[in-house]
């Protein structure tokens, strides 16, 4: 069998002994917002069974997210898909070799963060 | 160590392809999703939109895309930390029941999701 990762990749960097800049905390949470979505699909297919099982599951669905938490909830699945899904998009960009600079990639960065923080806000305001 | 016969397609390159292709049908679809919430939805309204074929064929194929995007990145995630370097000789046992577990619950998903289109 041809192997095509290394047994032992390289590790070039130890990241824990350094100060993250705004680029790496953008990847992170990428990252930590992706295994977040894994475990909500869980819930948001939850939710789609109940609320296609009939008139009343679909009520008691609607009866249920009147709920703090629940609403809680759902507000953390949505902004993790917010936040991720525009990371991702910036991947898609720079893909494209779009502001693969350092200073694309801060500004990319800060563009994420920004509009996800403005779009998350809305989410919270229609949830409630 | 770890070794490249758990990934996806088995390269690197088709792995990152298929990554940003299912990325994007997933964002297409919950975008979609979203835009019909928005709108406001009543049961019927609701019931309607899933009995269509288009929207059973748009939604099995965001749950193929779940299952390739997930496995892919979930994979990345535990290569990355659960490994001999990181852990020791326990590192390969964890990340190979991690990786287990994670297929069991990407096929109960898959499963779950064909039931509730067509159940
Ligand atoms: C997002 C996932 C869900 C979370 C976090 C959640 C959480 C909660 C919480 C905390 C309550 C207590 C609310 C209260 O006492 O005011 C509740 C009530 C309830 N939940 Fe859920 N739930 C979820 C999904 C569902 C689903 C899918 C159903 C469908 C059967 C459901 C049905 C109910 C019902 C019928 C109540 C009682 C509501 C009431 O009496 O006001 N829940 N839920
Ligand atoms: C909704 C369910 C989704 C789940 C469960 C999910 C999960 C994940 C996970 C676990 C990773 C690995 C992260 C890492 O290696 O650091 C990942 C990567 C990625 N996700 Fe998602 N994701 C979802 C939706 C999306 C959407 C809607 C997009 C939109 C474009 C997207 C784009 C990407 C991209 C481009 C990567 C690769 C990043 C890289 O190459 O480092 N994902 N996803």
């Amino acid at each position: 069998m041809v192997s095509n990762v290394k047994d032992n990749r390289p590790v070039n960097l130890d990241i824990g002994t350094m100060r993250l800049p705004i680029t790496a905390w953008a990847s992170i949470t990428h990252r930590a917002t992706g295994v977040a979505l894994f475990v909500g699909m869980a819930v948001l297919l939850w939710l789609l069974d109940r609320s296609l099982s009939g008139a009343e599951g679909f009520a008691s669905v609607q009866q249920c997210l009147d709920s703090f938490i629940a609403k809680l909830i759902i507000w953390g699945v949505v902004s993790a898909l917010i936040y991720h899904s525009l990371a991702g998009i910036k991947h898609l960009v720079m893909d494209f070799g779009v502001g693969e600079t350092m200073e694309g990639g801060v500004l990319g960065a800060r563009i994420v963060i920004a509009a996800s923080a403005v779009l998350i806000l809305i989410a919270g305001a229609w949830i409630w | 160590m770890v070794r490249s016969v758990t990934s996806f397609g088995r390269s690197g390159l088709s792995d990152w392809l298929v990554q940003r292709v299912s990325g994007v049908i997933l964002l297409a679809y919950f975008l979609y999703i979203g835009a019909a919430l928005i709108g406001g939805v009543d049961y019927l309204a609701w019931r309607e939109m899933f009995a269509s074929t288009g929207m059973r064929v748009f939604t099995l194929l965001a749950l193929l895309s779940l299952a390739a995007h997930a496995w892919i990145g979930m994979w990345a995630v535990s290569t990355d930390y659960m490994t001999e370097r990181l852990m020791g000789p326990k590192g390969n046992v964890l990340r190979i029941a991690f990786q287990i577990a994670c297929s069991l619950v990407i096929f109960v998903y898959v499963i779950w999701g064909i039931q509730i289109l067509w159940g």
